[in-house]
């Protein structure tokens, strides 16, 4: 470290930029990943916060329509609730529909038809929890849509109006709408296309989209033993994240955008410590003429890449959870999550690290015979 | 390979026998240096002289271990540097040899004193006389806090002398350590040189085109066509 922090004080202008340049890929790592948390969260928010270890769908849907596809019955509903292993199973509706706030503005909700006495109802923070035809508990994240406690929304199209009675205590979306749980009756008559105030057939409200499991103990049941029973396809629940609407799609960009930051950030960092070799050749031959050993030029040049990384990062990552504290307050989805930011700064440091000690290594094929001689 | 430290070791100076190093092959092929014999007692400050492409520099490169001859031995304090392996001969280089470079080749980001102590670190251990001593041996103490940049040729040069003697080298080889200075300033530096070879008891041998500067010497020899010969 003797050489490596006297020349990082001296060249304080080179090793500047280059620390800018990492603090700012460091910026952008955080601001991706606040976006991939953000999108996670406003894609499947309402599935992560409920306490459902599993989701048992129609036989054979495929993933990324499972919501939309997917029709089971009660029979399936009960026949997983008889497995052992499982605490509960009961059957949940999900639909996607546009709706008109009482002061006529437009409202995109994700009706989850539930229980209002099941594991799948979530708890009022504001107001109180479903009890009847009708009611609705809205996610606390609705509120910013100007909805409030007893305002009455109407669903387009079929009419069929809706009492806000409460609200989540933290943010529940599918599919980057909002959530309004509601009775599963009122969800099987919306899905049936019942007008308002229309009688539907009996069989309407024997079905719904998929079968809602919690297992014992908050283990996850036996799926293929539950799906033999029940005839279903049932996921864990991370698993049946994918099938929320454009979340795989949204996440495998994201996660593309990151591996090629990851890439640059390697890169850049050893096209630097090439050059910054390159321009030592001289010196560096000189020290080992005079006897230093390769281990002692490649520790002290790895080491300056090490301080020069850290300190970068800490600089780059300090400003990014600056700017992703503001971003947070407004309407894009974005979630600050120390996870996936510690990961990334783990993973800059570490393919940075690799850059600059492959880029280093050309120390160990210096002659230290040019350092005797002319011009040199 | 010898392991003696430099407060233990005895030293016998620098021995080249039948030394030969040529390159190419056939009809193409260089003597850079041919059939060379060369001894140099401790406390001898020896210079070599000789026109461009004579072989000087070779010669100082094969009796610093950094060039393999093609034949002949080369006994640094009575080893045999042909026989040692690279990390070896960089060890023996650490241990047993001071180089004195071209406008003192000092390191841009250190200061004159930080340049002595460069070598501790290389070489792991404190230096037996003190850098801040050395310094002042050079008449350099009131510029140990320079960098490079702010010093000026004949001054790198002091502080290269000095950084060379760190280690308490048995052989200081020195490469034209006048080509940048004026007169006056060329005068003082070999006789700095003279002052320490005599001072350490270390056997120097000095590349130079500069006739000026042999007075200071105790041996004066001539390469012509990678020969060696009294001058």
């Amino acid at each position: 470290m003797f050489l490596a922090l006297r020349e990082l004080a001296f060249a304080r202008t080179r090793f500047g930029l280059m620390g800018a340049v990492i603090a700012l890929i460091a910026v952008l790592m955080v601001l991706l990943s606040g976006l991939s948390s953000g999108l996670v969260v406003d894609g499947v928010s309402g599935l992560m916060r409920s306490p459902i270890g599993a989701i048992a769908f129609s036989e054979g849907t495929k993933t990324d329509s499972a919501f939309t596809r997917s029709e089971v019955t009660r029979d399936q509903s009960e026949a997983w609730a008889a497995q052992d292993g499982v605490a509960d199973a009961e059957l949940l509706g999900t639909a996607i529909v546009n709706a008109r706030n009482a002061d006529g503005s437009a409202l995109d909700l994700t009706l989850f038809g539930v229980e209002p006495d099941g594991f799948v109802a979530p708890a009022a923070a504001q107001g109180r929890e479903i009890a009847a035809e009708g009611e609705a508990v809205l996610s606390s994240s609705a509120r910013d849509e100007g909805v409030g406690l007893g305002d009455v929304i109407t669903l387009d199209r079929l009419g069929t109006e809706l009492t806000v009675v409460g609200f989540t205590a933290d943010q529940r979306t599918f599919g980057h709408v909002d959530i309004a749980f509601i009775p599963l009756t009122t969800w099987q008559e919306v899905h049936a296309g019942a007008l308002a105030g229309e009688q539907v057939d009996a069989a309407a409200y024997d079905v719904a989209s998929a079968v809602a499991v919690r297992g014992l103990n908050g283990h996850v049941p036996g799926l293929a033993a539950g799906d033999a029973a029940a005839g279903t396809s049932a996921r864990t629940i991370t698993a049946a994240f994918d099938s929320s609407p454009g979340y795989t799609a949204e996440l495998m960009t994201m996660e593309m955008i990151k591996a090629f930051l990851y890439a640059i950030s390697a890169l850049v960092v050893g096209a630097f410590f090439t050059l910054w070799t390159v321009q030592r050749t001289r010196e560096l031959a000189v020290m080992r003429a005079m006897g230093a050993s390769t281990r002692f030029l490649l520790t002290d040049g790895v080491l300056q890449a090490a301080v020069l990384l850290l300190g970068a990062l800490v600089v780059g990552v300090a400003v990014g959870l600056g700017f992703g504290t503001l971003l947070q307050g407004t309407g894009m989805p974005f979630a600050l999550e120390s996870g996936p930011i510690v990961t990334g700064a783990a993973l800059l440091l570490g393919l940075g690290l690799a850059g600059a000690a492959i880029a280093t290594a050309r120390i160990a094929s210096i002659d230290p015979v040019t350092a005797l001689g002319e011009n040199r | 390979m010898t392991t003696t430290t430099s407060s233990t070791r005895t030293r016998t100076g620098l021995d080249l026998t039948d030394v030969t190093l040529t390159f190419g092959d056939g009809d193409d092929q260089v003597a850079a240096l041919d059939h060379v014999d060369l001894t140099v007692a401790p406390g001898e400050l020896i210079a070599i002289v000789g026109p461009s492409g004579a072989g000087k520099s070779s010669l100082l490169a094969v009796a610093g271990g950094l060039t393999r001859p093609t034949s002949g031995s080369v006994v640094v304090d009575d080893t045999d540097l042909i026989g040692l392996s690279p990390r070896a001969l960089a060890t023996f280089r650490r241990d047993h040899l001071g180089f004195v470079f071209q406008s003192g080749n000092l390191v841009p980001a250190l200061t004159a004193l930080d340049q002595l102590r460069l070598v501790e670190k290389i070489t792991g251990r404190r230096a037996a006389t003190p850098p801040e001593e050395l310094l002042r041996a050079v008449g350099m103490d009131q510029h140990a806090g320079r960098r490079p940049g702010r010093l000026s040729g004949g001054e790198r040069q002091r502080v290269g002398i000095a950084r060379a003697l760190v280690a308490s080298p048995s052989v200081l080889l020195v490469d034209e350590p006048t080509a940048a200075l004026d007169r006056r300033r060329s005068h003082e530096i070999v006789e700095v040189l003279a002052h320490q070879t005599h001072e350490f008891s270390v056997a120097t041998v000095m590349v130079t085109h500069d006739h000026d500067v042999l007075e200071h010497c105790d041996r004066v020899l001539e390469m012509v066509d990678g020969r060696l010969r009294p001058a």
